[in-house]
C-alpha cells in the first residue's frame, strides 16, 4: 500500500521535477519505505512505497520492458499469482515477483479493459507513453482514494487531496454543495469532494486524460443482485465459510507479517478464526475503551484466548480523542459527523509499532450480509406502516438498539412516533435512509446565511437520484437498503475516514475479505431472508460461524463500534484549546461557515451535559471537525519538504 | 397561557433549535415537534426533565405521549391541566 500522486499536461509541457515532488512529499506517511519519479515529456508519475509484496523488487513508478507504459499503484492485486501464471502462458516475460508488473502486462494485452481480471483494491494511473493517455482506475468497492483536478489544461492526480494543494493553482475553497451532502449523508457524493475544485474517482470506475479531453466510465458496480441461483440449503453456511475462507487466504499473501484488527464483534472474529487456521501464530489488535458504553474488551478477550491468538490492546480514552481529532481531520480531508476515525488512528499507531504494516478486517460484513440496523429499523417501519395499531411495534423499537439506554428509557408512545411512517416515505426510493438522512440534515440549523444561500438552490437528493442503476426501482427493499450502504456510507465513510486515511496515516494497510468479489457476489445471490431473519442480522454468518467461535460470539447481538462523542471535546481534561479557538465567536464569523450564536447555545448545553443527543453529538463533531479542516486547508496551509524525493 | 408557551417557546428555541427560530425552522404553537423534527425522540427526556424542574411538577410514565408533550400548544395545556390538579390525557385512559 502506498501514496500515488502525478500530474500529466494537454500541452506536453515540461513537469516541473520539485513540483512533483512535493506532491508526493505529502504524502510520506502512506509510503515511508521508498519514494521514487518517472518523468517524461507532458507526464510525471511519482509514488511513495510501503513495501509489502516483492520488497526487492518492487520499486515504483515502474516501466514496462518496451518502454511503452509507465505505472504507479497504490493497493494489492490478491489474485497476483493467478494472474501471472496465465500471462506468462501467452509469453509474457516477468522482471519481478510484483503484482505491479502483473497490472502492466495486463494492460498490454487489455488496455483499460485489464480491471476486469483484477481481484484486489487499487487506485493507479498508468502513462501511455505512445498514445499519450493517462488511465486513472479504482477498485469496484472504493477501498484505494484517488482524487484529481484539472487546471489549465493540467491533470494532476493524488491519493490525497492535500497533495494537489501544492499546486497553488487548485483552489483549496471548500464547496459548500460538499458540506451539504456531509451534513445530510455524512459523505459527499462522488466525485464531489469537500473541496470545490478537487474531484474523486467514484468507486469502480476509470478516467481516461488525453490531449485535455477526460472520460470516465464505470468498471465495476457493487454487487446487489446475481443472476446466479442463490445456494439455499443446509450447505449454505458451508459454502459462505469456503469463499470467505478463499478471500482470507489470497489476503494473507505478503512479504511481510499479516495480523488481523479484532473489535470483539462477529465479522471480525470470524476472520480471525479462519486466519487461525492457516497460521499457528496471529497478532490481533483491539481497542479497549475507558468508558464501560463503549467498551468490547471482554467480548475481544474471550475471541483471543479461545483461537490463541498474541492480543494487543490500545486503551483509549475521551482524551485521547479530543488530542488527535486534529490530525485525525488533517486525514480524512473531510468534514466528520462521528469521532470513531479518531481510536483507529491511534490503533493503527500501536499497529505499526508493533512492526506490523498488514492487517485484516471484518469491514464490508453488515453490508453484505445484513447487519446493520438500519436494515432493522426499515424493516420495523414498514411493519409499523402497514399495522399501525399494533401494540408490539414499541417492544420492536426497544430490541433495535439495546447498546443505546437513553433511547430504551423512552415512553413507548414516542418510541412509536419516531417511526411514524407516511404513504410518502413508503415510496421513497431511499426509504430505508430517510430517518438517518432527516435526522442528519437538522444539523444544518447551524449554516451561516451564506452557506444557506450557497446551497439554497442545491438538491442532494437529485444528485443522489442520478447515481442509483437503472434497475435500482425493481430491486428487493432490503437490496435498495444494502445498496445505499454498500455505494455511499462504506467507500465514503467507513473505508475512507475510518479506514484507508486513518491506517494509512501510520502507514498500515487494511484488507477487507468480506469485500472480496466472489464473497460480495455470494452475498448478492442469498435472499434477503438469509442475511437478515425476521430481526436476526447475519443470520447466515452466524450459522457459519458456529463452530468456529464460543457461542457468546457467535450468537452476540450486534453492537456498531462506536465511541465518546461531543462530550470528548468539551470535558475532556486537559482540555485541548484550539476547540475553544476554533468553536470561538470571533473564528466562527470569520470562517463564515457556522452561526456562531447557535454554536455557543450548543456549547453550553454540552457543558450543562444534560439532555444530550445523537444530534447535539453530531453537530458539535460535524462543526468541530469543518472548522479543523478550515483550519488546517485553507487558514493555515503547508507543504512539506521534497528534499528526500528522487 | 401566552406567556407560559412564550417560556417553553424560549426553552425550545434554546435547546433544540440553538437560537434559530427563522425560515426553515420557524413554527406555530400548533405544530408536531416530531413532525417538524424540532424534537427528536431522545430530546423528548429533556423536555420533560426540564418541565418537572421549572413547573414544579410531577409527570406520570403514563402522561408521556404526543398527545400531551407534542407541541407549544399541548404542552402549556398539560402543565396548566397539570397546576389545576386536573385530571390529563394519558396511555390507555
Amino acid at each position: 500500500m502506498c501514496g500515488i500522486a502525478g500530474i500529466v499536461t494537454a500541452d506536453g509541457n515540461a513537469i516541473d521535477r520539485g513540483h512533483l515532488a512535493s506532491m508526493i512529499a505529502m504524502l510520506q506517511h502512506r509510503g515511508p519505505d521508498d519514494r521514487g519519479m518517472h518523468v517524461d515529456q507532458g507526464a510525471g508519475l511519482a509514488h511513495a512505497r510501503l513495501s509489502v509484496v516483492d520488497l526487492a523488487g518492487g520499486r515504483q513508478p515502474m516501466s514496462s520492458p518496451d518502454g511503452s507504459a509507465s505505472i504507479t499503484f497504490n493497493g494489492e492485486i490478491f489474485n497476483h499469482h493467478e494472474l501471472r501464471e496465465e500471462l506468462v502462458k501467452t509469453g509474457h516475460r516477468f522482471r519481478t515477483a510484483s503484482d505491479t508488473e502483473v497490472i502492466l502486462h495486463l494492460y498490454q494485452d487489455h488496455g483499460a479493459a485489464a480491471v476486469d481480471k483484477l481481484n484486489g483494491q487499487w487506485a493507479f494511473a498508468i502513462w501511455n507513453h505512445r498514445t499519450r493517455t493517462l488511465l486513472l482506475s479504482r477498485d469496484g468497492v472504493g477501498i484505494r482514494p484517488l482524487f484529481y483536478a484539472v487546471v489549465d489544461r493540467r491533470l494532476l492526480f493524488a491519493s490525497e487531496i492535500k497533495a494537489l494543494f501544492c499546486d497553488p493553482r487548485v483552489s483549496r475553497e471548500l464547496d459548500p454543495c460538499g458540506l451539504d451532502n456531509v451534513f445530510t449523508f455524512w459523505t459527499t457524493l462522488p466525485p464531489r469532494t469537500a473541496f470545490a475544485a478537487v474531484r474523486a474517482l467514484p468507486p469502480g470506475h476509470s478516467l481516461s486524460w488525453h490531449d485535455g479531453t477526460t472520460k470516465t466510465w464505470q468498471h465495476r458496480r457493487p454487487a446487489a443482485t446475481s443472476a446466479e441461483p442463490p445456494i439455499v440449503g443446509p450447505q449454505t453456511p458451508a459454502a459462505l465459510r469456503a469463499v470467505l475462507d478463499d478471500a482470507i487466504q489470497i489476503r494473507m499473501r505478503a512479504d511481510v507479517p499479516v495480523g488481523a484488527y479484532l473489535s470483539g464483534g462477529l465479522d471480525s472474529s470470524v476472520v480471525v478464526a479462519l486466519m487461525k487456521r492457516h497460521r499457528t501464530r496471529l497478532r490481533t489488535f483491539s481497542i479497549v475503551f475507558d468508558d464501560a458504553e463503549f467498551d468490547e474488551s471482554a467480548h475481544q478477550r474471550s475471541v483471543a484466548r479461545a483461537l490463541d491468538t498474541e492480543h494487543v490492546e490500545l486503551r483509549c480514552g475521551a482524551a485521547d480523542i479530543n488530542r488527535v481529532f486534529p490530525e485525525v481531520v488533517w486525514h480524512a480531508e473531510t468534514p466528520l459527523l462521528r469521532t470513531a476515525p479518531a481510536p483507529m488512528f491511534l490503533l493503527s499507531r500501536l499497529t505499526r509499532d508493533s512492526g506490523y504494516k498488514v492487517v485484516l478486517t471484518g469491514e464490508g460484513a453488515d453490508e453484505m450480509l445484513g447487519g446493520y440496523d438500519i436494515f432493522k429499523e426499515a424493516k420495523i417501519r414498514r411493519f409499523s406502516a402497514r399495522f399501525p395499531a399494533s401494540p408490539r411495534r414499541a417492544s420492536l423499537v426497544r430490541r433495535l438498539y439495546p447498546y443505546l439506554p437513553n433511547l430504551r428509557r423512552q415512553p413507548a408512545s414516542y418510541l412509536q412516533a419516531f417511526f411514524h411512517t407516511t404513504a410518502e416515505d413508503l415510496a421513497s426510493p431511499w426509504f430505508s435512509h430517510l430517518p438517518r438522512w432527516r435526522l442528519t440534515s437538522r444539523l444544518k440549523l447551524f449554516f451561516s446565511s451564506d452557506m444557506r444561500a450557497a446551497v439554497a438552490d442545491y438538491d442532494g437528493f437529485a444528485e443522489l437520484a442520478g447515481t442509483l442503476p437503472r434497475e435500482y426501482g425493481d430491486w428487493h427493499p432490503f437490496v435498495q437498503a444494502q445498496y445505499l450502504e454498500t455505494a455511499h456510507l462504506l467507500p465514503g465513510y467507513l473505508l475512507s475516514s475510518q479506514g484507508d486515511r486513518v491506517a494509512m496515516a501510520h502507514g498500515v494497510e487494511c484488507r477487507h475479505p468480506f469485500l472480496d468479489p466472489h464473497v460480495m457476489a455470494f452475498a448478492a445471490a442469498l435472499p434477503p431472508a438469509l442475511k437478515m431473519r425476521v430481526l436476526n442480522e447475519k443470520y447466515l454468518l452466524k450459522q457459519a460461524a458456529v463452530d468456529l467461535l464460543p457461542t457468546s460470539i457467535s450468537r452476540r447481538a450486534k453492537q456498531p463500534y462506536r465511541a465518546p462523542e461531543g462530550q470528548a471535546f468539551v470535558t475532556a481534561a486537559p482540555s485541548e484549546e484550539y476547540v475553544n479557538d476554533l468553536l470561538s465567536n470571533t473564528q466562527l464569523k470569520r470562517d463564515g461557515i457556522f452561526r456562531p450564536e447557535p454554536v455557543a447555545s450548543l456549547l453550553r448545553k454540552f457543558r450543562q451535559g444534560k439532555g444530550l443527543s445523537v444530534r447535539d453529538d453530531m453537530a458539535l463533531v460535524g462543526i468541530l471537525s469543518t472548522q479543523l479542516l478550515v483550519d488546517r486547508f485553507i487558514n493555515h496551509f503547508h507543504t512539506v519538504t521534497h528534499a528526500t524525493a528522487h | 397561557m401566552p406567556q407560559l408557551i412564550e417560556e417553553l417557546r424560549a426553552f425550545i428555541i434554546e435547546n433544540f433549535l440553538f437560537g434559530d427560530e427563522s425560515a426553515p425552522f420557524a413554527f406555530t404553537n400548533e405544530d408536531s415537534f416530531q413532525e417538524r423534527g424540532i424534537v427528536d425522540s431522545t430530546g423528548i427526556l429533556e423536555l420533560v426533565c426540564h418541565l418537572q424542574e421549572k413547573y414544579a411538577i410531577d409527570i406520570a410514565d403514563d402522561e408521556l405521549i404526543p398527545d400531551n408533550l407534542d407541541s407549544l400548544a399541548r404542552v402549556a395545556q398539560f402543565i396548566e391541566r397539570k397546576r389545576a390538579g386536573c385530571g390529563t390525557v394519558s396511555n390507555g385512559h
